[in-house]
């Protein structure tokens, strides 16, 4: 087999919407991701103890397990321990289990990425805030964050891309994106050097394509520094 | 109106303030003066409550500052407006926006009602022109400008300006000292801390002199310049004045 051979329109729109779907696993952790991120920083900043440990222990526990030991816990063990809570047998969506698995393992991330950009975030900020009457939450959504989150653009491209990267781990359970459905066509042609490399250059072009618009963002925000 | 006692304040080892007391009737302007380190800011913030004091209290026509009653706190310190050395304008936010903000979220002003009154005070301090710029697109001046329309948005009873020009270029200080003067000449009752002792004979009513946290003397603004009790104002006044 050539590589135009394996070129076909057919082989890349299967390659195409795979990556589809990898991006949109990888976009929706990222969201879903920011928003647990958001939280546990303002838990993990908080006064109150209680709220500090519990960020603490969820931080610890995603950063500190493999992302694949991850997708199979929520894949093959929760439906047990759901079925032994409810006694009704469950059987889990593999596109919401590696969602779900994304999204918990980047929130874990992003929290101790938004919360050193909430730290660097000058002390008179907070004091102005505060003069003016602002509530906690007006002045974290309206103050802090923009702030905070405009500090934070490059590490947090950086999750960006690791999450299209990690996306591809979800293969594992089934989930058909760019690496199941790569995989898929290798087996169909017993040849795994065309459908990998062409992979990779997919791969690679989400992700410099993130790389590029990033660095304009950036640049775009540097000018109200 | 406003009436602070006794108080003081500990930064670990350091007694930042000791037993200050002050009090400062409508339409006032107090100017807090004295050597570097003296406790003269920590004394505003603690009457502000932006620092808590470890004694004495802060009570505003009567009524005491308590933070453990949180609405009536609240409620207080929103009488009071607060000016800071290093202004600490909103970066993300356009000058309107950043005299809106509150007005509209803690006022619960609307849209509209803010954005007049945002554009009333900024005509005042003489910005209306830069009222779609970002603060980083201002000059010192114009950023403190911006911050007092800010202040004065909330509709204070009292301004409280942290070293207001200290921070700036020397250029730049008259500007501000302008304003300051205008809204002490249309009554407004103001604690002032600063360096400026020009400012604080023309247009202070009251000087209050610190030194290593206490309260050193009291006494109306022209007669400190002419005739200071205290020997340590005195000396501070003969080393601050270059003849």
């Amino acid at each position: 087999m050539t590589l135009t051979e394996f070129l076909t329109k057919e082989n890349i729109l299967f390659l195409l919407q795979g990556a589809g779907v990898s991006l949109a696993l990888a976009f929706g952790a990222l969201f879903i991701g920011m928003v647990i991120g958001v939280i546990l920083a303002a838990a993990k900043l908080s006064k109150v103890k209680v709220f500090n440990w519990l960020a603490n222990i969820y931080v610890e526990l995603f950063r500190g397990t493999p992302m694949l030991l991850q997708i199979f816990f929520f894949y093959l063990a929760v439906p047990v321990l759901i079925s032994m809570i409810t006694g009704a047998r469950f059987r889990a969506n593999i596109y919401v289990v590696a969602l779900t698995a994304l999204s918990l393992n980047s929130g874990a991330y992003q929290t101790e990425l938004i919360r050193s950009g909430i730290q660097g975030v000058e002390k008179g900020q907070w004091e102005a805030s505060d003069t003016l009457g602002l509530s906690y939450w007006t002045m974290m959504f309206q103050v802090i964050l923009p702030q905070a989150f405009k500090r934070i653009i490059p590490p947090l491209v950086s999750e960006f891309i690791t999450l299209i990267k990690d996306s591809s781990l979800a293969s594992c359970i089934g989930t058909t994106e760019l690496m199941y459905n790569t995989q898929v066509l290798g087996a169909r042609y017993y040849n795994y050097l065309y459908p990998l490399s062409v992979a990779a250059v997919f791969y690679l072009a989400m992700t410099l394509v993130i790389s590029f618009f990033a660095r304009r963002l950036e640049r775009k925000m540097a000018a109200s520094d | 109106m406003i009436k602070a006692e006794h108080i003081s304040k500990n930064f670990g080892a350091l007694h930042a303030l000791s037993d200050a007391s002050l009090s400062v009737n409508k339409g006032e302007v107090v100017c807090l003066i004295g050597p570097s380190g003296s406790g003269k800011s920590t004394f505003l913030r603690c009457i502000h409550g932006l620092e808590t004091p470890d004694e004495g209290k802060v009570c505003l026509d009567g009524q005491v500052l308590d933070p453990s009653k949180k609405q009536e706190y609240r409620q207080l310190r929103n009488r009071m407006g607060f000016v800071f050395q290093h202004f600490n304008l909103f970066p993300n936010k356009t000058v309107l926006d950043n005299c809106k903000l509150a007005q509209v979220s803690v006022l619960k002003r609307s849209d509209q009602e803010a954005e007049e009154k945002a554009l009333y005070y900024l005509g005042k301090v003489g910005l209306l022109e830069k009222k779609d710029s970002y603060p980083n697109q201002l000059s010192g001046g114009q950023k403190q400008r911006v911050a007092i329309a800010r202040a004065l948005c909330m509709d204070p009873e009292i301004m409280l300006f942290d070293e207001p020009t200290s921070a700036l270029d020397p250029e730049m200080i008259k500007e501000v000292l302008e304003v300051m003067q205008d809204l002490a000449a249309q009554g407004m009752t103001m604690i002032v801390v600063t360096h400026e002792m020009g400012f604080a004979r023309k247009v202070g009513s009251k000087v209050v002199f610190l030194e290593a946290g206490k309260v050193v003397e009291e006494s109306p603004s022209e007669e400190f310049f002419t005739s200071p009790k205290s020997e340590r104002a005195k000396e501070f006044l003969g080393k601050v004045f270059y003849d």
